[in-house]
């Protein structure tokens, strides 16, 4: 027999009541934890989808541009002191201090050439690199295992009209088309895709690049810094963001974000209330009982404890119920809010024990001044008889 | 030696002109070991003085000694560790907490107290054992009869070995062949040594008792 034993058998005693308690606060709890879950497995949905759309840095050489005009006739533009790009220069962009963020690079290299009798253009690729940045691409046939394979973009087959299995002859050589493109609406469908290596002997850019596409994509990387990073690595390129579609999406799931813990504050206010209120009726129903606590010779402190424990057990209990309710409503709402049916549940051990503490935290607070009410009681005024 | 000393004792109630005084300068002396019992009217001040006693509501003036401490000079903690060590009360609507067995009802005044739990539920069921009642430490309050009840207050008021025991109208809720049990009982404890102060406006319990103090408009009356 000791305090906790008082606190234990009176919550047995008012199921009802406390059941309320726990719920109320379960509740707040619930809505935090389910809200919490749905932005972190929707982060992650989006994430992947980020890595699924490709790069969102692009470099590039730098140069400088005319537009000419006569007497408002338009003249075109020329492209003059155009730079180059090595090749062995982007390994620099590993140094950066956001490299952890890179998930891929991959550099090409680009120019024309004439096949038969047509002009086309070829780019040399990692296709390594290439296929982890382009998930997207469905590929008829393989992709190019050796230097003289080559890929083609679907308009470039047609265009040759050549088949996977048919050999195309170019420059000195004679390749095999390992692989042809479907069709992507995209500037790759008019591309001859060859190993970087080869591309780069049959333009005679030996070690050059033309540009190169850098995948560093993940929720709440700082895209605009890398930039600003990459371009001090590499003074010679231009280094731009692409991809502001999929930051406006992020930027996107940070509102919502703060509207969940908005929404989440109000919740966990009113769960606190009904802590307050429910347990100050206890205090209030219980006086008697109180008053004969004091009348034997508990102290006040004796009290408090008693009250503070009713509150930490039913916090504890509401705050596992909470998580429990939180997640299995996060599992069957996130399918209906992820824009892909891929999206994964987030079990994070961080948000469980946070839940547990929250309750923890906000029933002790909301019990503090019923407890305190309690704890100040008189005998006298509590036993009337006396 | 008196174990209970009050001098000039006064309570009043409210201030100004709204007070009402329930004691007005009381002077009482109870010796260690005695059986007394307060009579008086309803308004006469014998709950009052009681509460006083127990060291439960603080005089307006007076002074009041209770086993050899002036208790109102306590600090209101080291009051309520007085009250455990020294004092046991048997309340006149039982008061048992509903919720807990006959057995942690006695225990009750134990829980604040250091010591080992097969000590404490020993002391418990041998204060049950003593008011007759060692058959049902397991059962709640409401599976008690009125007698039952009042047999399980007087253990959990004797559990800790008070120096006092201090009883308010302990048989006004119950039939009088359950209250001559109960009379008997506060008399074999008052036999064992057990000093026991009892308000009640019973006067056949006064026969119990080795003396009865009468008090009427908060002045002793009759000694």
């Amino acid at each position: 027999m000791n305090l906790q034993t008082i606190a234990i058998n009176n919550l047995k005693r008012r199921k009802a009541k406390m059941a309320f308690l726990t719920i109320g606060l379960a509740v707040g709890i619930a809505t935090i934890v389910t809200l919490l879950t749905l932005n972190r497995s929707m982060s992650g949905d989006i994430e992947r989808k980020m890595e699924e759309f490709g790069a969102n840095i692009l470099i590039t050489p730098q140069s400088n541009g005319l537009n000419m005009n006569y007497g408002g006739i338009g003249l075109g533009g020329v492209t003059f002191d155009q730079r180059e790009i090595l090749e062995s220069d982007l390994q620099k962009i590993k140094t950066i201090a956001n490299s952890k963020n890179i998930a891929a690079v991959s550099p090409k290299v680009l120019g024309g050439i004439r096949v038969g009798s047509h002009d086309l253009l070829l780019a040399g690729v990692d296709f390594a690199s290439e296929l982890k940045m382009k998930q997207w691409w469905q590929v008829f046939g393989a992709v190019p295992q050796s230097e003289d394979e080559l890929l083609l973009g679907s308009d470039a087959a047609k265009v040759l009209a050549v088949e996977t299995g048919d050999s195309v002859k170019f420059g000195n050589g004679t390749f095999k088309v390992s692989g042809v493109l479907e069709q992507t609406g995209s500037q790759d469908d008019a591309l001859i895709f060859a190993s970087l290596r080869k591309a780069q002997q049959l333009l005679g850019k030996e070690g050059k690049i033309t540009i190169a596409e850098v995948a560093a994509l993940c929720s709440g990387c700082p895209i605009g810094d890398m930039v600003t990073q990459i371009a001090e690595k590499l003074p010679e390129a231009k280094v731009s963001a692409i991809q502001q579609v999929v930051a406006g999406r992020l930027k996107t799931l940070e509102q919502f974000n703060r509207f969940s813990m908005g929404v989440a504050a109000v919740v966990v206010f009113i769960g606190s209330l009904i802590v307050l209120v429910t347990m100050m009726g206890s205090v209030s129903e219980r006086k008697t009982e109180i008053g004969v606590f004091r009348a034997i010779g508990f102290r006040k402190s004796h009290i408090m404890r008693i009250i503070l424990c009713e509150a930490a057990l039913i916090s504890l209990l509401a705050g596992l119920l909470g998580y429990g309710i939180g997640m299995l409503t996060a599992k069957l709402v996130l399918p209906y809010m992820a824009e892909s049916g891929a999206a994964k549940l987030v079990w994070d051990a961080a948000i469980g024990i946070g839940s547990v503490l929250l309750a923890l935290l906000l029933g002790i607070l909301a019990s503090m001044y019923p407890a305190s009410q309690a704890a100040g009681m008189e005998p006298t005024e509590a036993l009337r008889a006396l | 030696m008196p174990i209970i000393e009050t001098t000039s004792l006064q309570k009043e109630y409210g201030r100004g002109r709204e007070s009402v005084a329930a004691l007005r300068g009381l002077d009482l002396s109870i010796a260690a070991g005695e059986f007394v019992t307060i009579m008086g009217e309803s308004g006469s001040g014998k709950s009052t003085l009681l509460a006083v006693l127990g060291g439960m509501s603080q005089p307006t003036s007076g002074e009041i000694t209770v086993a050899g401490e002036r208790l109102y000079q306590l600090h209101p903690e080291k009051l309520a560790d007085f009250r455990a060590a020294n004092l046991g009360f048997v309340f006149q609507s039982f008061h048992l907490i509903p919720y807990l067995t006959a057995l942690e009802n006695v225990m009750l005044p134990l829980a604040i107290v250091k010591g080992k739990a097969a000590a404490k539920r020993g002391a418990a069921l041998a204060a049950l054992a003593r008011v007759g009642l060692g058959g049902k430490p397991e059962r709640l309050p409401n599976q008690l009869s009125g007698g039952e009840q009042e047999r399980v207050a007087i253990a959990r008021a004797i559990v800790n070995s008070p120096k006092i025991l201090l009883a308010d109208e302990p048989t006004g809720n119950l039939d009088s062949r359950t209250s001559e049990e109960v009379m008997m009982l506060f008399r074999e404890l008052n036999s064992a040594g057990q000093t026991v102060v009892m308000v009640t406006h019973n006067h056949e319990n006064g026969a119990y008792a080795d003396r009865t103090i009468s008090l009427k408009d908060g002045l002793v009356v009759g000694r």
